[in-house]
């Protein structure tokens, strides 16, 4: 029953010379929901961009449900970083979640009213209908990054591409985005994150792909995220914390 | 319609294209690519003359939509080599406009075409040079260029309003969604450059900066809504060309001058008495916030 509906082969990546991914290859199966981590520079930022063709690949495939991205880029949904974004925009979060509609409502034309119910109503989902007509720079980093996910809720998307959407944002609103995240996945999406905190892997994510440059290990959490494979992304270095089966410190429920 | 009234008409075309599409050059951080394309324009327009022996609006609008494009274009390229952005436009805008200057100077200098009108345009000769129009009659060539520029610009930006919203905001998001950033990108450029060069001969290279910058900056102070922005970055650049001509009678001084003095003073009254992110406004905010500690 689960069907791939992300294939990458042997792609490679580079910034200006410098080759930042090589020889990745994997597979994504349907209502996955998926964890990349892997140490700063590991390239897991590229390598979604690359994945959706904003940055320019060196070599390698991939496919999108067993098509081209071109033809299937109404069901991929792609969550950007939040710093990624000049928040001073002369905009509010409603106009902002509205944007992710932007590839329905087509040239020549403007949002609806219903597009705009639409928007509000993911906004609502978030817990931030209060916010819906605030300008987003008076907004905090956790209330952005919720705007962000509306606006990723409102795309409908099949398959979600999600960079670093729990960075710095505060308690709550990690809760609601992996309630979100979790829900997406009972339904049947497919969701991918860059994930950057290793202390909540295994309570978030069902599948873990550790990537340092290459996909180090690609799998199951329970099977792959082991400490083997962790010294083997992050070099080694990485400090223990805690006790052999606990990891110390524990994820916000 | 008088002299004056030319005069006036056609400052405020320019205040008013130049306040539409400096809106979009401060939100895509890109004021000083307006300053490399206002100078580059000038070896479109050099070249265009070479190459048809004509001045008329045409030629001149597509030699300097292409050196507007070339100058996006190798900016971007060098930038790629690994050359600095801001360093890169540095190089490549002034070596365009040395080679403008150099042709100018050398095979077509002439009553026409010289770098101090070029510099600082003389919108005193504008009314001159008029051309027929049916229904309207006589036109000053300048003003009918600079009213078409206005609509297709206009056009232009309403047309695709969301599609400029987006790829502004977020490029990413807007690519992801199958939005041709790149393309939308350089027709941005276009625009600049074809807003550039019919500002040409009013207000010269160097004042028509100020007017692509400095009402869109001052607008930006007053609104936390595009289409407010688009519509007081206009306002402000109509205002600053008006009160810029009066000034400029007043004193016996440049005209063009006095536009770009007059959209400073736009500028200082907003940062002072805008009542969203004015200096007394945050200074209230300040003293407000200290009450309640």
């Amino acid at each position: 029953m689960s069907d791939i509906v992300l294939k990458v082969g042997n792609l490679a990546a580079a910034y200006r010379k410098n080759t930042v991914l090589e020889n990745v290859s994997f597979e994504i199966n349907s209502g996955s929901l998926t964890g990349i981590v892997g140490p700063n520079g590991a390239g897991k930022s590229t390598l979604m961009k690359t994945m959706l063709n904003l940055h320019p690949s060196l070599q390698g495939t991939v496919s999108f449900f067993h098509s081209s991205l071109e033809k299937m880029k109404k069901r991929i949904g792609y969550v950007p970083q939040r710093g990624s974004v000049d928040w001073d925009f002369p905009t509010d979060a409603l106009d902002v979640v509205t944007m992710g509609l932007y590839g329905q409502v087509g040239w020549f034309k403007r949002a609806s009213s219903a597009h705009k119910r639409k928007a509000y109503e993911a906004l609502e989902k978030m817990g931030m209908a209060d916010y819906a007509n605030r300008q987003i720079s008076q907004l905090s980093g956790g209330q952005q990054q919720r705007v962000f996910l509306a606006r990723a809720l409102v795309q409908e998307a099949d398959l979600y591409f999600m960079d670093e959407p729990l960075a710095g944002v505060d308690a709550a609103t990690e809760r609601a985005i992996m309630k979100t995240l979790q829900e997406l996945k009972s339904i049947g999406k497919t969701v991918l994150v860059v994930h950057h905190d290793l202390q909540t892997v295994t309570d978030y994510y069902d599948h873990v792909l550790f990537l340092n440059r290459t996909v180090i290990a690609h799998g199951k959490t329970k099977e792959v995220f082991t400490r083997n494979n962790i010294a083997k992304t992050y070099g080694g270095d990485i400090r223990w914390l805690g006790e052999e089966n606990g990891y110390g410190l524990y994820p916000v429920k | 319609m008088t002299y004056t009234g030319w005069i006036i008409m056609t400052a405020s075309l320019v205040g008013l294209s130049c306040g539409i599409i400096g809106v979009f050059l401060i939100l895509r951080k890109m004021a000083m690519m307006a300053d490399a394309i206002s100078h580059t324009v000038l070896l479109g327009i050099v070249t265009a003359y070479l190459v048809t022996k004509e001045l008329s609006g045409i030629h001149m609008l597509v030699g300097a939509i292409i050196a507007g494009l070339l100058t996006a274009f190798m900016v971007q390229w060098l930038h790629t080599l690994g050359v600095q952005e801001h360093a890169s436009l540095g190089i490549v805008f002034t070596t365009l406009f040395a080679i403008g200057v150099i042709l100018i100077a050398t095979s077509v200098g002439n009553a026409h075409l010289d770098v101090k009108h070029a510099l600082m345009g003389e919108i005193t000769f504008i009314p001159w040079e008029r051309m027929a129009l049916p229904v309207i009659g006589e036109v000053p060539k300048a003003t009918a260029l600079l009213a078409l520029i206005v609509m297709f610009v206009t056009f232009c930006i309403v047309a695709f309003y969301k599609e400029w919203k987006i790829t502004t905001f977020d490029p990413a998001l807007a690519a992801s969604l199958g939005i041709p950033v790149v393309f939308m990108h350089y027709l941005f450029m276009c625009l600049v450059s074809v807003t550039t060069v019919a500002s040409f001969d009013a207000v010269g290279a160097i004042m028509v900066v100020a007017m692509l910058i400095t009402p869109a900056a001052s607008a930006y102070l007053w609104t936390d809504r595009l289409s407010i922005m688009l519509l007081l970055s206009g306002s402000f650049g109509v205002i600053a060309a008006i009160a810029g001509y009066y000034i400029a009678a007043f004193m016996d001084t440049s005209i063009s001058g006095s536009m770009a003095f007059a959209t400073g003073l736009v500028f200082l009254f907003s940062f002072l008495f805008s009542p969203k992110h004015g200096l007394f406004a945050s200074r209230g905010k300040l003293l407000k916030g200290n009450l309640k500690f």
